[in-house]
């Protein structure tokens, strides 16, 4: 089943076109990588499927589980089921970890028309995920973020996603400020997080990620399009040559 | 006078819902002068000190002008435009049925999840019997009598304690304080009177919700509230219900007085009509509230969470008079719309060892303005003395405003005073980042608003906290996009 169609989506920011004509199909329970230098589009892309404010999409479409994308408010994406891992998450003040959790849980269960959570219920469910990922328990009654390490910040994010459980996760440079321990962990989480119902969207600068979250497909964005797309020797091959390389290759017809 | 607000008009006009103001016979003439302050005594079958009292306030309050250093703006008041006494009013006066009521204010309540009965209850719904309330107060009362504490209208304590009255009114806010504590003082209809004995810990939260007729003691309110040697009490006013009332000016005074080892914990929730989403109508809240620590290690804490009201005019104080008391002050105050509040406190050291806290939370949204005034005062007795405060602003939106005013004037070199100051917006990465885990925009504002509050909710009684904080959500609904 195709979970993301995107069809020659061209998106500007600040009257700055920076998605070209981008297409990308992904199916339910394949993990695509997207790579490629700074400024290529890489977050503008994770930003507009997220529907974040800023970004302006003037041509194409995106259909996600079938349905357009882009007509949904931010709030109803994620209750549909998509799922942001933030490039640099969000600290709020004084609101509990759990707390906001719990809200961004129930939510979405209040969506799916399913009954909300207890508290308690809710605690013991968080407890056992972050300890399957090693995160400590006193990170779950700290306030958003706040205070947070660079790599506890990205746990973190994973721990969410590992309890909203999306049906389609783009994790935005989610390796970027990790030590190569952190890297190996979080990397880890997410693999674990592979489900044949979950289509994930890895977006990364390196092919170190990609050593412990073996992709289904790479993809390299230059110039606001996929210039090139490949399997795991792909970014080995990115990785030994460069960019400059993977943007001098011819392109692939539109799919 | 053509600028003068004929408060009457303004008021019959801001309340189509069914409030009637018939006037009855039993009422004074409009206006304010030596015969309507007797005849205010006297119907209330007061004592003659209290007369003697009232009168000395009056005349000491037609010497003085309204106060016009606040930061906030209104058309000039006609004093003599006010009826300032009305009896009780008759059954029947108010809407019959809750259909009666204003869809708006009861979508409000029940957004807050107030229950039917006590819906009826605060819009005014003419009852035969007030069913729970009357109960619940009786069984208080019985209770509390057992323990030695005394919690009645201010009129009742005024006729059965008169020499508490006597001794303890106006010894923390004298009756020439203020421009509206001294009208205050001439003219109060009601309000509330608590005394705690020698060593009793109260064992609930004295609440004016629980006592009956609270929503009726009219717009000029006194509270006295006494806590003898090692004695605790906590005493909640208000309720987050809205509270509508026909009267637009309220200059209320509440007075404190802790002697030694005891502790007053006094929370507010205010939530007055504050106006339509133009700023037309709502009332103005000019209030007096002050504490004395009077005894060597007492202390006196006030917090509140100001959401209503279109005018805010109040800075519960503490004066540090024993060795070693404390006093604090928590608070949220909430302008949206063309709200207008500014609010502080004071903290005067005088004995020595004494501190304060002061941690201010203020949030503008909508046109609203909102300023935090505060003075910190160390005497050159308060050796070792010591004050950390704590302001900040949220602002929602483009055209609201923020002011801090902070006030130290130190002269005890031995004394610390720390102020810390922050003004922030809810930033769209903030909100995002909710939206993006599937929470509305309401929703994440509220979440983000309560965060921001947390260090001062943490200081109400818990159920309480859990009330202020939904009705934070409803008091902002419609500031952000």
């Amino acid at each position: 089943m195709t979970m993301l169609s995107i069809r020659n989506l061209h998106a500007e920011a600040a009257g700055k076109p920076i998605l070209r004509g981008l297409d990308l199909e992904i199916g339910a329970g394949e993990v695509h990588a997207i790579m490629g230098p700074n400024g290529s589009g890489k977050s503008t892309l994770a930003s507009v499927l997220a529907g974040r404010d800023g970004y302006k999409v003037t041509a194409g479409e995106v259909l996600y589980q079938g349905k357009d994308l882009l007509s949904l408010a931010p709030e109803l994406r994620a209750r549909e089921g998509v799922f942001l891992g933030f490039q640099h998450p969000v600290e709020i003040p004084g609101v509990a970890n759990t707390y906001f959790l719990r809200a961004a849980v129930n939510a979405i269960r209040k969506h799916r028309g399913e009954e909300e959570l207890d508290p308690m219920d809710f605690l013991a469910l968080v407890k056992r995920k972050a300890k399957a990922l090693g995160l400590s328990p006193d990170l779950l009654g700290r306030p958003v973020n706040q205070g947070f390490s660079g790599g506890e910040k990205k746990r973190n994010e994973i721990l969410q996603m590992s309890v909203l459980e999306p049906r389609l996760a783009i994790l935005d440079e989610t390796d970027s400020g990790l030590d190569i321990d952190a890297l190996r962990e979080v990397a880890g989480a997410v693999q674990g997080l592979r489900d044949s119902a979950r289509a994930i969207v890895v977006i990364t600068h390196h092919q170190r990620l990609l050593d412990y979250l073996v992709p289904d497909r790479v993809h390299v964005l230059s110039g606001g399009t996929i210039v090139t797309s490949g399997d795991k020797g792909l970014a080995i091959e990115l990785e030994k040559n460069g960019y400059a390389w993977a943007a001098a290759l011819p392109q692939e017809g539109a799919a | 006078m053509a600028q003068t607000i004929d408060l009457q008009q303004l008021t019959q006009r801001e309340y189509p819902y069914g409030f009637t103001t018939e006037i009855e016979a039993d009422t004074a003439p409009r206006g304010l002068d030596e015969n309507v302050i007797r005849l205010i005594s006297a119907k209330k079958e007061e004592p003659e000190f209290l007369l003697e009292w009232r009168l000395r306030a009056y005349r000491h309050w037609l010497t003085l002008t309204e106060p016009r250093w606040p930061n906030v703006r209104y058309d000039p008041i006609d004093y003599q435009n006010i009826i300032y006494y009305s009896a009780p009013k008759a059954k029947g006066a108010g809407p019959k049925s809750l259909d009666e009521v204003d869809p708006a204010l009861r979508g409000m309540f029940d957004k807050l999840g107030i229950s039917l009965a006590e819906q009826e209850r605060l819009s005014g719904v003419a009852l035969d019997a007030v069913v729970d309330s009357v109960s619940v107060a009786t069984s208080f009362k019985s209770k509390l009598g057992e323990l030695g504490i005394i919690f009645c209208s201010f009129s009742e304590a005024a006729k059965d304690h008169p020499d508490l009255v006597r001794r303890y009114l106006g010894s923390v806010v004298p009756a020439t304080d203020n421009f509206f504590a001294a009208l205050n003082s001439a003219v109060f209809s009601d309000g509330s009177f608590c005394y705690i004995p020698k060593g009793v810990r109260c064992p609930m939260e004295l609440s004016t919700y629980f006592r009956i007729n609270a929503a009726d003691t009219g717009q000029f309110e006194r509270t006295l509230i006494i806590a003898e040697p090692g004695s605790y009490v906590s005493y909640l006013e208000g309720c987050t219900a809205p509270r509508r009332d026909n009267n637009q000016l309220h200059a209320a005074v509440v007075e404190i007085y802790a002697h030694d080892d005891a502790e007053v914990k006094y929370s507010t929730v205010q939530n007055w009509y504050p106006g339509d989403r133009n700023g037309k109508g709502g009332i103005y809240n000019f209030v007096t509230k002050r504490g004395k620590c009077a005894g060597k290690n007492s202390k006196i804490s006030w917090t509140q969470v100001e959401t209503g009201s279109a005018i805010t005019w109040k800075y519960p104080s503490v004066m540090l008079i024993g060795d070693g008391s404390v006093g604090e002050f928590y608070s949220v105050a909430v302008t949206n719309h063309y709200q207008q509040a500014d609010t502080g406190t004071k903290m005067i050291h005088v004995g020595k060892n004494t501190k304060s806290t002061i941690v201010s939370k203020g949030i503008s949204a909508g046109h609203g303005q909102n300023t935090y005034r505060g003075l910190v005062r160390v005497t050159g007795g308060a050796t070792g003395a010591r004050n950390y405060s704590q302001c900040d602003s949220l602002l929602i939106g483009d055209d609201c405003g923020a002011h801090t005013v902070p006030y130290l004037d130190v002269r005890n070199t031995s004394s610390q005073v720390e102020h810390e100051a922050s003004t922030s917006r809810i930033s769209e990465d903030q909100l995002f980042y909710c939206r993006q885990r599937g929470l509305g925009t309401e929703d994440a504002v509220n979440l983000i608003v309560n965060g921001y509050c947390k260090e001062v909710f943490r200081h109400l009684p818990m159920e309480f906290a859990v009330e202020a904080q939904k009705l934070l959500g409803v008091s902002l609904e419609g500031s952000v996009g």
